[in-house]
C-alpha cells in the first residue's frame, strides 16, 4: 500500500515536472515573439516623427543635413543595398569554389585543416576585419589595383564610369570587396556542410556513369542541396547588410549616391553607428531610428524573398528539369 | 525557527550591502559628455583617487549625450564641447564653466612638404572643404607658399560622427566664409559638401595617413600622437601662426569669459598676433539647483582640485590649463550652485 503511494507521488511529481518545463519553454519562446514585437513598436514609435513629417519622400532624398534639420535616407540605403550587392557577386562564386573543393575534390589530409581555417575565418571579430581594411586592402587597394581597374575597367563604354572614382582605397567599392572575405566564410561552411549531406550512392551512381565532376556538382549535388545553399547565401546577405564597424572604417562616409564606385558612399549600419551620439535633436534622432526601421524591413524583406523562392523551388521538385 | 533566523541574517545582510551603497555613492561622482577632453579628465580622476580617495566615473558618450545626460539628471555632470548658451542654460537650470582648452588643427599628407611649412587663410581653408579648390596647385594655395612644390588633387577628410572638434572646425570656417555659412553652417555634424568621413580624431588621422594628397583635421593631441604634419594659418591679425600651446593661449587670454553669459565663449577665430584661430575650451554642465547637493559639492571639490593641480598632466596631453585668471572668474561661477534653501554648496 505504502510502496503504491509512494510511486503515485512520483508520478504526481513528474507530471508537475513535466508542466513546469512546458510552459517555461513556452515562455521562453513567447519571449522571442514579444521581443520581435517590441522592437518594431520603440522602432515605429522611434520613427514616427519622420514619418509623418517627411514620410515617402525620406526614401527618395539624399540630403542628409544636420544643420538646418532636412533628412532623407536615400544615400544609406543606396549604400546598404549595393555593397552588399558587391559582397555576394565576390563571395558567393568563390564560396562554391572552397565548398565544392573542400566536398568533391580535397586530398583528406587537407580535407580537416582547411575546414577549420575557413570556420575560424567566420569567427573573427567584425572590428579586425575593419582595421584590416582600413591599414592593409585600402591603401594595398589605392596604390596598385584601383588605378589598374580605372585604366582598364574604367574606359569601357557605359559600364566603364562604375569603376572610377578617386583612387585613395575608400569608397563604395572596397567596403563591398571587405564584406565579401565576411561573409565567404559563412556561406562556404554552409554550402560544405550541406554538400556533404548528398548521397554518397547519388553521386556515384553519377560518376558511374561518366559524369564529370561539375557535372555531378552542378547536376546532382546542387539539386540535392538548394534549399540549404540559399539558406547560407541569406545567411551571408544578412550580415552584409547589417555590418556596421568594418564597413564604417572603409566606405568613407559620405551621404552621396555615385554610379562611380571608388567614390565614398555610407550604408544605414554605419550611419547609425557614426551619429547616434551626438544626435541630440529629435529630428535628427528620429531620421536614424527610421534608417533602422528601414534596415529591419530590408532584412524582413531578404528572409521573406528566400523563404519564397524555397518554395518555389521545392513546387518544381520531381520535374524534370 | 530556523527560518526566521535564515530571514534575519537576510536582512542584516542587505542592510550591510545597502550601507555599502550608501557609502560608495558619497565617494564616486559620475559625468558623461564630450570625446575631446575624455583622456585629461582620466587622467585627473586617477591622480584625484590617489590624493583624495574619491572616485569619479566619466563617460564619453559625446557632447550631445553629455547634454542629455545633465537635462535627465542621471549623471553629476555633464560636459559639451559646444557651450550652451544663456537662454538654454536659464531654461534648463544648468550653470555651466569651461575646464580645459584644447586647439583644433588642419593635417595634411604631402611629401613635399615638412610640417609647419604649408600656410593657409581661413577663406582658402573654406574653399577646400566646400570642393571649391581641387588641387594643391591651386592659385590661391600656391600664392600663400611660393616656395613649396605643390602638385596633385586635394582628399578632404573629415568627421562622419557628430563632434565638438568638428564644431569648432566649421564654426571658423563659417566665421571667415560667408559661403560656409549660408551653404553649410555650424553643427556639432553638418552636409559635406565634400571628403571622405573617419570615424573620431583617429579615424580622422588613419584617413589622413593612409591618403597622400590629403587634408583633415583633428585635435592637437592626435596630430602630434600620431606624428601628422600640421599647417600654419593666418589668424584674425593677419599674422601666420603654427598650433602650439602658446598660440592656444594667446587665443584664450583674450577672450571676455567675464562678461559673456554662461561663460559660453567660442574661442575660434579670436584677435592677437599669436592666436591660434581654431582653439576652443571644453565645459562642464551642473544643475543650480541639484536634487543631491553633497554630490555637486564633490564635483566642485574634483574641479577646484584639477585646475589647481592638473596643469601638468593637462600640459602632457598637450592641453591647456586655463589661467588663473579664469579659474577665479570659474570659481564665482560656483557660487550658483545652490542648495534647495539657496545656499551655495561650495
Amino acid at each position: 500500500m505504502s510502496k503504491n503511494v509512494g510511486s503515485n507521488n512520483k508520478a504526481n511529481n513528474f507530471a508537475l515536472q513535466d508542466k513546469i518545463f512546458g510552459y517555461s519553454t513556452q515562455f521562453f519562446a513567447l519571449l522571442v515573439l514579444v521581443t520581435l514585437v517590441g522592437i518594431v513598436a520603440s522602432l515605429f514609435m522611434g520613427s514616427w516623427q519622420t514619418l509623418t513629417q517627411t514620410g515617402p519622400k525620406f526614401f527618395v532624398t539624399d540630403t542628409w543635413d544636420p544643420v538646418r534639420n532636412l533628412y532623407g535616407g536615400m544615400a544609406p540605403l543606396w549604400g546598404t543595398i549595393i555593397t552588399a550587392t558587391i559582397a555576394l557577386i565576390i563571395g558567393v562564386p568563390v564560396s562554391f569554389g572552397i565548398a565544392v573543393f573542400l566536398t568533391e575534390m580535397c586530398p583528406p589530409a587537407l580535407k580537416r585543416p582547411l575546414g577549420t581555417a575557413v570556420e575560424l575565418l567566420a569567427a573573427i571579430p567584425s572590428i579586425i576585419y575593419g582595421m584590416w581594411g582600413l591599414f592593409i586592402f585600402a591603401p594595398l587597394f589605392a596604390e596598385t589595383l584601383q588605378p589598374l581597374m580605372i585604366n582598364t575597367l574604367g574606359q569601357i563604354p557605359v559600364i566603364g564610369v562604375v569603376f572610377q572614382g578617386t583612387p585613395n582605397g575608400f569608397g563604395v567599392f572596397t567596403a563591398g570587396v571587405i564584406l565579401s572575405v565576411m561573409v565567404i566564410p559563412f556561406i562556404a561552411s554552409v554550402m560544405r556542410d550541406v554538400f556533404d549531406t548528398t548521397p554518397p550512392i547519388l553521386k556515384e551512381s553519377a560518376y558511374g556513369l561518366g559524369a564529370t565532376t561539375w557535372e555531378v556538382v552542378w547536376n546532382v549535388v546542387l539539386p540535392y542541396t538548394k534549399a540549404g545553399v540559399i539558406g547560407g547565401i541569406m545567411l551571408g546577405l544578412g550580415r552584409a547588410l547589417g555590418e556596421t564597424m568594418a564597413v564604417t572604417f572603409v566606405i568613407g562616409n559620405a551621404y552621396n549616391i555615385s554610379a562611380k564606385l571608388f567614390e565614398p558612399g555610407n550604408s544605414i549600419a554605419s550611419s547609425l553607428a557614426n551619429e547616434f551620439n551626438e544626435a541630440s535633436d529629435p529630428a535628427h534622432l528620429s531620421a536614424l531610428i527610421t534608417l533602422g526601421l528601414t534596415l529591419f524591413v530590408l532584412s524582413f524583406c531578404v528572409l521573406a524573398a528566400s523563404r519564397w523562392m524555397l518554395a518555389a523551388l521545392s513546387k518544381r521538385e520531381g520535374k524534370r528539369t | 525557527m530556523r527560518f526566521s533566523h535564515q530571514i534575519l541574517g537576510l536582512a542584516a545582510a542587505m542592510a550591510v550591502s545597502a550601507s555599502a551603497t550608501l557609502t560608495y555613492a558619497q565617494t564616486t561622482i559620475t559625468g558623461a559628455g564630450a570625446t575631446f577632453p575624455f583622456p585629461i579628465y582620466a587622467k585627473w580622476a586617477d591622480e584625484y583617487k590617489k590624493a583624495t580617495g574619491t572616485a569619479m566615473n566619466y563617460q564619453s558618450i559625446g557632447s550631445g549625450g553629455g547634454i542629455k545626460q545633465i537635462q535627465a539628471k542621471t549623471v553629476d555632470f555633464g560636459a559639451s564641447d559646444l557651450p550652451l548658451t544663456a537662454d538654454v542654460l536659464a531654461k534648463d537650470g544648468l550653470v555651466q564653466f569651461p575646464a580645459i582648452i584644447g586647439g583644433v588643427v588642419p593635417v595634411t599628407n604631402m611629401e613635399s612638404v615638412k610640417p609647419g611649412e604649408l600656410k593657409l587663410t581661413g577663406p582658402v581653408l573654406a574653399d577646400i572643404f566646400l570642393g571649391k579648390i581641387k588641387t594643391w596647385n591651386d592659385k590661391a594655395i600656391t600664392d600663400l607658399n611660393p616656395g613649396l612644390k605643390l602638385d596633385g588633387p586635394i582628399t578632404v577628410v573629415r568627421r562622419s560622427d557628430g563632434s565638438g572638434t568638428t564644431f569648432l572646425f566649421v564654426d571658423y570656417l563659417a566665421k571667415v566664409s560667408p559661403e560656409w555659412k549660408s551653404k553649410v553652417g555650424v553643427g556639432a555634424a553638418v552636409s559635406w559638401p565634400e571628403g571622405v568621413g573617419g570615424k573620431g580624431n583617429e579615424g580622422v588621422a588613419q584617413y589622413v595617413q593612409r591618403i597622400k594628397g590629403s587634408i583633415g583635421y583633428v585635435e592637437y593631441a592626435y596630430a602630434k600622437k600620431n606624428k601628422l604634419d600640421h599647417i600654419a594659418m593666418k589668424n584674425k591679425d593677419g599674422q601666420f601662426v603654427q598650433p602650439e600651446e602658446a598660440s592656444f593661449i594667446a587665443a584664450s587670454a583674450g577672450a571676455d569669459w567675464k562678461n559673456t553669459p554662461g561663460m559660453a565663449v567660442v574661442l575660434t577665430n579670436q584677435p592677437g598676433a599669436k592666436s591660434w584661430p581654431m582653439t576652443g575650451a571644453s565645459f562642464i554642465l551642473m544643475h543650480a539647483k541639484p536634487a543631491k547637493p553633497e554630490s555637486s559639492r564633490e564635483v566642485l571639490k574634483f574641479f577646484e582640485w584639477a585646475l589647481k593641480n592638473g596643469q601638468k598632466s593637462a600640459a602632457e596631453l598637450e592641453y591647456v590649463p586655463l589661467p588663473p585668471a579664469t579659474v577665479s572668474l570659474i570659481q564665482g561661477e560656483w557660487k550658483k550652485i545652490t542648495d534647495a534653501s539657496g545656499k551655495a554648496v561650495f
